[in-house]
């Protein structure tokens, strides 16, 4: 029987070679035999394991053989042409939702050219089906609906957590206030705690949200693009002057009050065509402002935006990425953490084997509730009627929701089935595929030889760790329990 | 494992598993009587592979040991009262295991 080698990535970390198992997303290394057998069983057509053990010499043989099932035994052998497993299943429906994300207000104080909301690539339609225009605030009775929905689409959780956005979410302030004293008090009532998270552009941190927003713990992220050429260049207010100097001292501020006992605080840099290069924004937002932790996603857009990056930009933001993955490692052999949340996240994802069937919890455990109380896959997609997943006053559409659910599933998206990253990446954003292909099912073609490249980093840098400082790794073995605040990654861009 | 050596969360999740089935073996081999029909070996078995390669006692290099002595599972057919001819279309077992067919008592 002929045997070949599963779908693997091999990279090396000081010399030593490690293997990353795309079907099982583990991360083993290896030894001199068993990157021999590698080798030799890597060709589709398989080979022979007999033959190939007798061309050994006798002594080594008994290794090889162990070798050989050591391999099978994590996956990465298998016999040629023997059935593969079945793809994995859809969690049991109705899954409970986890996260609700209440876009509280569709208004913004802030013009920023590439936003989704109002720029060109926008899904949302200010027009409800019947031709009435939305409403442009989230009534605190609204708010209010969803956390009991919330806490009734929950159950068989302990915690739930609930992630206000915009627009500019603070323009709202009011019913962001009601629903958070109601959703702690119903949360008490049933023994189930309610985590908090926003977005915010940090115009309007004033000493009052500032209280509010420590007081109850607040995951909070702020929308920065970096130094004030930077955030000034896209960042702006409709008069088109720029928002920079507007909130430097608001943060700064919020920084101060919240270090005593609040959550850390991350900055959301979207990033365009133009921009510094991403060590001195990450530098700037940490050293001289104070943020906790950065996390840079590229813009979403279609190719011919004026701000839309080529592929000459990727290849440098990825440059970038690994000058602060190497700072990230030197951290971390050191016992201390850094703030670079991308590649933080990363790690803790291939730390944990995380194999994805799908990119994101979007119509999972997540969904986004409009200004009207609609039900969304997302906050991206919240307000466009044809990704519509029910209301918050009847309920999630079942149907819908497991026609997008299988239709979007890991074992649909063929390109992906023969790419190493499939685990981490499973296709990518709904939105960002269908801003450019017009499908949320579609894998986004246009970045895969960049998160393929951002992969390995990933998994050279996390082997780094693990041959300097195992111990470190522990920082991502959380105990199961009270859910992680939700703190979206992808807030930017908006 | 001693040539793969588990790094990640879940590389360590599936050596324990590789591991606890080896173990699983000694308890439950203790516990199961002797004799031809109550025995409870698995017969047409694979290895974790899919493959037989690795096997023991793979069915083809031993087929002919269980039908003539009894000793593998009650599921081969018996060449001492019943199915002496069994075996006739299959003289090398290695190649030809594939052409031995069902039999209907």
């Amino acid at each position: 029987m002929k045997f070949h080698t599963t779908l693997f990535h091999r990279f090396e970390s000081d010399g030593v070679p490690f293997a990353y198992v795309t079907p099982t997303a583990a991360v083993v290394q290896l030894d001199e035999m068993t990157s021999e057998i590698i080798d030799n069983f890597s060709d589709a057509e398989g080979a022979e394991p007999g033959p190939w053990l007798e061309t050994l010499e006798v002594e080594r043989q008994p290794q090889a053989r162990e070798a050989f099932d050591e391999l099978a035994a994590m996956g990465m052998l298998r016999p040629v042409g023997a059935p593969t497993a079945p793809p994995a299943q859809q969690p049991p429906m109705p899954y409970p939702l986890a996260t609700l994300v209440l876009n509280v207000t569709n208004k913004c104080n802030l013009s920023c050219t590439y936003c989704y909301e109002y720029g060109e690539d926008r899904v949302s339609n200010q027009e409800k089906p019947d031709g009435t225009p939305r409403l442009p605030m989230m009534t605190e009775e609204t708010a209010c609906k969803s956390v009991d929905f919330l806490l009734k689409s929950s159950e068989g959780r302990n915690g739930v957590s609930i992630t206000f956005f915009g627009g500019e979410t603070l323009l709202n302030f009011g019913t962001i206030r009601t629903a958070t004293e109601y959703a702690v008090a119903r949360g008490k009532e049933r023994g189930r705690p309610v985590a908090f998270a926003l977005t915010t552009n940090a115009t309007m941190l004033t000493d009052e949200v500032i209280d509010f927003l420590v007081e109850h713990k607040f995951g909070v992220n702020i929308s920065i693009d970096g130094n004030k050429g930077d955030q000034d260049r896209h960042r702006t207010f409709s008069s088109g002057r720029g928002s920079y100097d507007i909130i430097v001292p608001r943060i700064r501020n919020f920084l101060e009050k919240n270090r005593p006992q609040g959550r850390p605080v991350g900055a959301r840099v979207t990033l365009t065509a133009g921009m510094a290069p991403v060590p001195e924004t990450y530098h700037h937002l940490i050293d001289e402002i104070g943020f906790d932790s950065v996390g840079f996603a590229p813009v979403t857009s279609a190719e011919d935006r004026e701000y839309a990056l080529a592929d000459g930009h990727m290849g440098q933001i990825l440059a970038d990425f690994e000058i602060l993955s190497q700072e990230y490692v030197e951290a971390a052999l050191a016992g201390k953490r850094h703030g670079f949340s991308n590649l933080h996240d990363l790690i803790q994802e291939i730390h944990q084997g995380i194999n994805k069937a799908h990119p994101c919890g979007a119509g999972l455990g997540l969904m986004g509730v409009s200004t009207e109380g609609e039900l969304g896959l997302c906050h991206r997609f919240v307000e466009s009627g044809e990704h519509g997943l029910g209301t918050i006053e009847d309920g999630i559409d079942e149907q819908k929701r497991s026609e997008f659910l299988n239709a979007t599933h890991i074992s649909k998206k063929i390109p992906c089935h023969e790419c190493f990253a499939r685990p981490h990446c499973s296709g990518g954003c709904y939105h960002e595929a269908y801003v450019r292909y017009k499908d949320p099912a579609s894998p986004n073609l246009h970045y895969c030889d960049w998160i393929r490249a951002w992969t390995d980093l990933g998994l050279r840098s996390y082997a780094a760790i693990a041959q300097g400082n195992p111990e470190f790794l522990l920082n991502f073995e959380s105990a199961s329990g009270a859910p992680a605040p939700a703190i979206e990654k992808d807030e930017v861009n908006r | 494992m001693k040539h793969v050596r588990a790094i990640n969360q879940k590389a360590r999740l599936i050596e324990e598993r590789f591991a606890g089935a080896e173990d699983s073996v000694g308890p439950l081999a203790e516990r199961i009587p002797f004799g031809c029909s109550t025995q409870l070996a698995p017969g047409w078995e694979v290895d974790s592979g899919g493959g037989t390669y690795g096997l023991c006692t793979p069915i083809e290099r031993d087929l002919y040991d269980c039908y003539h002595s009894c000793y593998w599972p009650a599921q081969v057919p018996d060449a001492l009262t019943n199915f002496a001819d069994w075996s006739r279309s299959c003289g090398a077992p290695v190649q030809d295991w594939s052409s031995i067919d069902l039999v209907f008592p």
